[in-house]
């Protein structure tokens, strides 16, 4: 029991990573790695200001403009400079670790327990419960957002964007504009879950980014894998659900006594099986349609 | 006399220029069309048709030359901001399409082509709806009741009526079709290419219309011209074209450029 509630409010903050990446990753059709440098920014952006006495909510706010202003960089050097967009999003990621430190000061800015946090905003029970309802409330809020802006006229050119620039640039949709306005909105929701993960932590560390959007594809890919097409706002449900059946997985893989030094290793082997998971089922089926194919042959040559 | 709604003077394209490659794919090509003039384009393979309809809408910079749409120098426009006066349906029905998007969706988004979009109205708004299904079952071919289907979903021939809507549902001054029916089979081909008609005629559309299939170049449309090498080599209109035959094309082709038509299997196919 203790091990699904965690699971759950865990998940739902990495839920709103893995709905920022599934942002560029499905709807640009872009593999971003600015999320790395991001999600960090978004904690060191936040812990700096709850220090120096900003309240939660506005402290939680910058780090989200911080994670949009990463964003619009590297959209920027994708679609103006025409810079790959993988390399784009590494030296936005690179550039963004020295501007985390200048932003914390230090490696590790850690976040007293007298100061106010977005968990400290309500009362409610333990703190995994405190995390599982404002993290569900923050959740509800970004999922209601997203689903408003991604049909209304310019959310609409967006995703045409990422389906096809050809014949968005022919209906008079400025392609550039709409994929640097998702990467902003995806870097954004990154650094907002960065944000929150260190409230809840009681600090933000300059290493917290390694890895994340393995995690988040993770998410994605676990969502996409349990239930095949649906419309976005469903899709971004099912990343919930995505997220708490990682981190479930996880949970359980260091209950069972796995070396949390061994935890990334077993994240990239993870996702590399998630990834090749449609080829492999497809290959079973290919081999059992054969043997099928084999057996009927026989029997008809009896 | 009215404006030209297309103006194409002294327009030359290279590709690979100053290379070994250079190829000079258009050689000054001056092109006036009048309102509600559909013209069909032909000519052999590599002849500069797509190249032309390219630099028109704007997806291939212009190396020398000037492009005027209504009145409007549009030489230096990208393909977006022109797409207030041109639209255009593209040889592959992947292509004019957003195919993960409803059928709904794609027309809604054409049917704000070249305006402004914001982020607080809906992408699809009730009252389209009836415009979409009226438009839809005005092809004939059983659409009205997708609306919501992904676009992805349908044929190839049902894609590209759908596309010729989107096209056509806010009027453009100028219509693009390259090859728009090549990739479909004869009769689909053939639905395909009424619907275009029919939908010039009601809208009396000026259109720029290449094609790979002579007879529809000689039913269709109301001037006719034939690229060769780069170069216009042959421009007939009214009741000339009317009353045109495949013969008097190939006579025509001979005078004008001082060379028989060697491949004309490319051009009959
Ligand atoms: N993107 C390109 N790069 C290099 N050469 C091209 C390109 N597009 C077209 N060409 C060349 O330009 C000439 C005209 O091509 P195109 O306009 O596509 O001919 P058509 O549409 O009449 O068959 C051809 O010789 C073709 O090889
Ligand atoms: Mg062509």
């Amino acid at each position: 029991m203790d091990i699904l509630t965690s699971s759950i409010s865990l998940g739902f903050l990495w839920s709103i990573m893995a709905i920022g990446v599934y942002l560029t990753f499905r709807i640009l059709d872009i593999a971003d790695m600015t999320a790395e440098g991001s999600f960090p920014l978004g904690a060191a952006i936040t812990a700096h200001a709850l220090t120096t006495g900003i309240g939660p909510v506005v402290a939680t706010l910058l780090g989200v403009a911080g994670g949009a202003l990463a964003g619009f960089v590297s959209g920027f050097m994708t679609t103006k400079l025409h810079i790959p967009d993988l390399l784009s999003g590494i030296l936005t990621m690179t550039g963004l670790y020295s501007i985390n430190l200048f932003v914390m000061g230090m490696a590790n800015v850690p976040i007293a327990g007298t100061t106010k946090t977005m968990f400290t905003l309500l009362q409610i029970g333990d703190s995994t419960t405190t995390t599982i309802v404002i993290g569900g409330i923050v959740l509800a809020i970004v999922i209601a957002l997203l689903v408003f802006f991604f049909n209304t006229e310019m959310g609409l050119a967006a995703r045409a964007v990422g389906n096809n620039e050809d014949m968005s640039s022919a209906n008079g949709i400025n392609a550039d504009a709409m994929k640097i306005i998702v990467y902003m909105i995806s870097n954004g929701l990154i650094a907002l879950s960065g944000s929150l993960m260190a409230q809840t932590n009681g600090y933000a560390d300059i290493s917290m980014g390694i890895g994340t959007i393995v995690i988040a594809l993770a998410a994605i890919i676990i969502a996409e894998i349990l239930l095949r097409h649906l419309s976005f706002g469903r899709r971004l449900l099912t990343i919930i659900v995505g997220a708490i059946i990682y981190r479930l997985i996880i949970a359980l893989v260091l209950d069972w006594g796995v070396d949390p030094n061994a935890l990334r290793l077993f994240y990239a082997l993870m996702l590399t099986l998630f990834l090749a998971l449609p080829l492999i089922q497809k290959k079973i089926a290919q081999v059992q349609q054969r043997h099928r194919n084999t057996k009927q042959i026989t029997e008809e040559n009896k | 006399m009215s404006e030209p709604v297309l103006e194409v003077k002294g327009l030359h394209q290279y590709f690979e220029k100053g290379t070994a490659n250079e190829n000079h794919a258009l050689k000054g090509i001056d092109l006036t069309l009048d309102p509600g003039e559909f013209v069909a384009i032909i000519g052999g393979n590599g002849a500069g048709k797509s190249t032309l309809l390219n630099s028109v809408a704007g997806s291939l910079p212009v190396d020398y030359g000037q492009i005027k749409i209504d009145g409007h120098d549009v030489t230096y426009q990208s393909v977006a901001k022109r797409a207030k006066l041109i639209s255009r349906v593209f040889q592959d029905p992947k292509q004019g399409t957003a195919t993960l998007l409803t059928v709904e969706e794609n027309l809604s988004l054409a049917l704000k082509r070249g305006a402004r979009r914001n982020f607080w109205s809906n992408g699809v708004k009730r009252n389209e709806r009836d415009l979409f299904r009226a438009k839809l079952a005005s092809l004939d071919l059983g659409l009205e009741g997708r609306l919501s289907a992904e676009i992805g979903l349908l044929s190839g021939g049902q894609r590209q009526a759908v596309t010729l809507l989107m096209a056509t549902i806010k009027q453009p001054s100028l219509l693009l079709l390259d090859e728009h029916t090549a990739a479909l089979d004869p009769k689909t081909s053939a639905t395909v290419m009424e619907i275009t008609d029919k939908i010039v005629h009601e809208q009396n559309l000026t259109t720029l219309m290449i094609t790979h299939n002579m007879a529809d170049a000689l039913k269709y449309g109301n001037r006719l011209i034939m690229l060769d090498h780069g170069q216009i080599a042959v421009d007939i209109k009214g009741d000339q074209k009317k009353n045109l035959t495949v013969s008097d094309l190939l006579e025509l082709f001979k005078q004008q450029s001082g060379a028989a038509l060697t491949d004309d299997a490319i051009l009959l196919s």
